[in-house]
């Protein structure tokens, strides 16, 4: 890895961490969210900026996350180390049946696919209502959120594990794309047949992808109904599909800093504009029309296309 | 009632929804066969027409039927210039490509819910029928001395729900017409064949573009002016409408226009029946899972024909 690369991502976790002495308590607060958020949008970022798969289902990989974490913590009481893996294993297990079935597709029908495959997800966590609580979901409680000895329910705890999680997210998705097989995902996104051609099995390392990304964002599920003690049939609407993709475009599809900045503006963006009207989504329509009409490289792209060259 | 009064009453019911289905369907598969492009935003060109009949009717205040008969006018031309505007200022400069637009009209879709959000609020309002006689309806049944008509009570149909099957079977029959008897029909099948041919040919292909945007709008409102006297105008009807009209596109082979007809008359009848046996969520997880099982294993659609 070279110098520069090292000191862009290490330096924007040392000034995260250092964020944590510095902000106001609201901010705080809301970079805790941030952070976890941004995992998500990592984990789509891995399918859709690095291997070009355009997904419009990945609600489905957070809420199986949260729901595999949260069902046997809040039922079961196994403890919050193994409902996390819990969630981990569900969300895998979902993109593993998922990938197999819809990477029979390609382009559009893909899109349609995960979207229909995510809606059922959503209604199935509805039609179970009565372990999900569907829209009013689950409150867990405060003995429930202590992982590893570390009490959730406590801001400055949650923040640092926020940031770890995230650095781990960040340095891994950075390590999976300079890896071999990382490249040949990257092979997949620019020209599919010459990959093919050059004798990579492209379904395979495709499924890859669809099973990475959804573990990813499957972890962000599970950790964001631990720490923020919620677990709730709305994360699994066609919003929290859409969101990802509006973070990655806005943030920069294919570079590793990017997502974490387009969740960072958009949060913002909608927190202020929620306090001005209830249409906050909005912003969201409008951001997503601009973006893919005049900067679809997003922020750190377009950064990538005119100065810094060597982004990864 | 007995079991066969109660069945004609369901298909009654089910023709109606077959009917605005197909309109709306028909307007989402046009979009799709001549422009290769996937609306996600249709759904919202429905409510819009619901949500217009409601400001149209309300606005001039007078007597139903001439409300109604301003709305069936006037909100198809306003979505239809809206979509067209939409078309020219956003999808044209995509380029049509199919992956960029999807996310542009999922923008859009945003952007449109929450302006009416924002203006209409989150009220469900209705809008009055222009004529609304209930007629009674007979039944057969084997008496004493044969075959015998009786009315059973309840079984009946109002005047206007069967007006709206007549409208939508009379929109449908002109859509066909417009597309394989005239000029504007065959320019538009030359630009779903080869666009860049049609170009060549002297063909105004960009303008053809924003018509079909419009009139495939203009569709999906014209369904949303005729449900809203049976089913209230809200904000976020357009995303049940979405989900059904992608069903019957899918299983009718997308870009077909027989076929669509085809498949809402299938789904619209059936779905009466399906709510029947089963709650409203689980037919609507068979039926999500129905369109992708289809995508993954037959992506021709259950009627189309496989590609050469």
């Amino acid at each position: 890895m070279s110098a520069r690369v090292f000191a862009l991502h290490g330096g924007l976790i040392a000034v995260l961490l250092a964020l944590h002495f510095l902000l106001p308590v609201y901010h705080h607060g809301n970079f805790a969210r941030v952070m976890v958020l941004a995992c998500y949008a990592i984990g789509y970022n891995v399918l859709f900026g690095y291997t070009g798969l355009l997904s419009l289902g990945h609600a489905m990989f957070f809420a199986a996350g949260m729901y595999g974490m949260g069902l046997p913590l809040h039922y079961l009481g196994i403890g919050a180390e193994l409902a996390f893996l819990a969630g981990l294993a569900s969300a895998a297990l979902l993109a593993l049946v998922v990938g197999l079935l819809a990477l029979r597709t390609v382009g559009v029908a893909f899109m349609i696919v995960t979207l229909m495959f995510s809606e059922a997800v959503y209604l199935t966590i509805l039609l179970a209502g009565r372990w999900t609580r569907g829209d009013e979901g689950l409150v867990l409680a405060r003995p429930e959120r202590v992982f590893l000895g570390l009490d959730l329910s406590n801001p400055d705890i949650r923040y640092l594990v926020a940031l770890g999680l995230f650095a781990l997210c960040l340095v891994g998705t950075l390590w999976l794309v300079r890896q071999p097989s990382g490249r040949v995902l990257i092979a997949i996104r620019e020209n599919e047949e010459r990959a093919q051609l050059l004798g990579y099995d492209i379904f395979r390392h495709k499924l890859a992808a669809v099973v990475i990304s959804g573990t990813i964002s499957g972890a962000a599920g599970a950790a964001y109904g631990l720490m923020f003690g919620y677990v709730g049939a709305s994360f699994a609407e066609v919003q929290y599909s859409i969101f990802p993709l509006l973070w990655v475009l806005l943030g920069g599809a294919g570079t590793i800093i990017g997502p974490f900045f387009g969740v960072l503006f958009m949060f913002y963006l909608i927190d202020l504009s929620s306090g001005l009207t209830s249409a906050y989504m909005l912003i969201a329509g409008v951001a997503l029309v601009l973006l893919t009409l005049f900067a679809p490289q997003g922020l750190a792209g377009e950064l990538r296309r005119r100065w810094v060259r060597w982004l990864p | 009632m007995d079991f066969g009064p109660h069945l004609l009453l369901a298909a009654i019911e089910g023709a109606v929804t077959a009917a605005v289905l197909a309109l709306m369907a028909a307007g989402l598969s046009l979009v799709f066969g001549v422009m290769r492009v996937v609306n996600v935003a249709h759904g919202e060109f429905y409510m819009l027409g619901a949500v217009l009949a409601w400001v149209v009717a309300s606005t001039l205040g007078a007597h139903p039927a001439l409300g109604f008969v301003a709305a069936l006018a006037i909100a198809p031309l306003i979505v239809g210039a809206v979509a067209a505007a939409a078309d020219m200022t956003v999808l044209k400069r995509l380029d049509y490509d199919p992956e960029r637009t999807i996310v542009a009209t999922i923008g859009l879709l945003y952007i449109l819910q929450q302006l009416t959000l924002m203006g209409y609020g989150p009220e469900a309002r209705p809008v009055a029928p222009p004529f609304n006689q209930r007629l009674a309806l007979p039944w057969v049944e084997w008496g004493d001395g044969g075959v015998q008509l009786y009315w059973p009570w309840g079984l009946s149909v109002t005047t206007y729900k069967l007006f709206v099957i007549g409208a939508a079977g009379a929109v449908l029959a002109g859509l066909w017409a417009l597309m394989t008897r005239t000029r504007i029909g065959l320019v538009m099948r030359a630009t779903q064949l080869d666009g860049e041919m049609a170009l060549a040919f002297g063909i105004p292909v960009e303008r053809v573009y924003a018509g079909v945007f419009g009139l495939g709008a203009a569709l999906a409102a014209l369904a949303g002016v005729l449900i809203v006297p049976i089913q209230q105008a809200h904000y976020l009807m357009g995303g049940d409408a979405l989900l059904l009209s992608f069903i019957v596109v899918i299983i009718g082979g997308l870009g077909s226009l027989a076929g669509t007809v085809i498949a809402a008359i299938l789904i619209g009848m059936s779905d009466g029946i399906i709510s029947v046996f089963f709650s409203p969520t689980l037919a609507k997880i068979i039926a999500t899972l129905l369109v992708a099982f289809v995508l993954v294993f037959r992506p021709q659609g259950l009627m189309g024909k496989p590609p050469r």
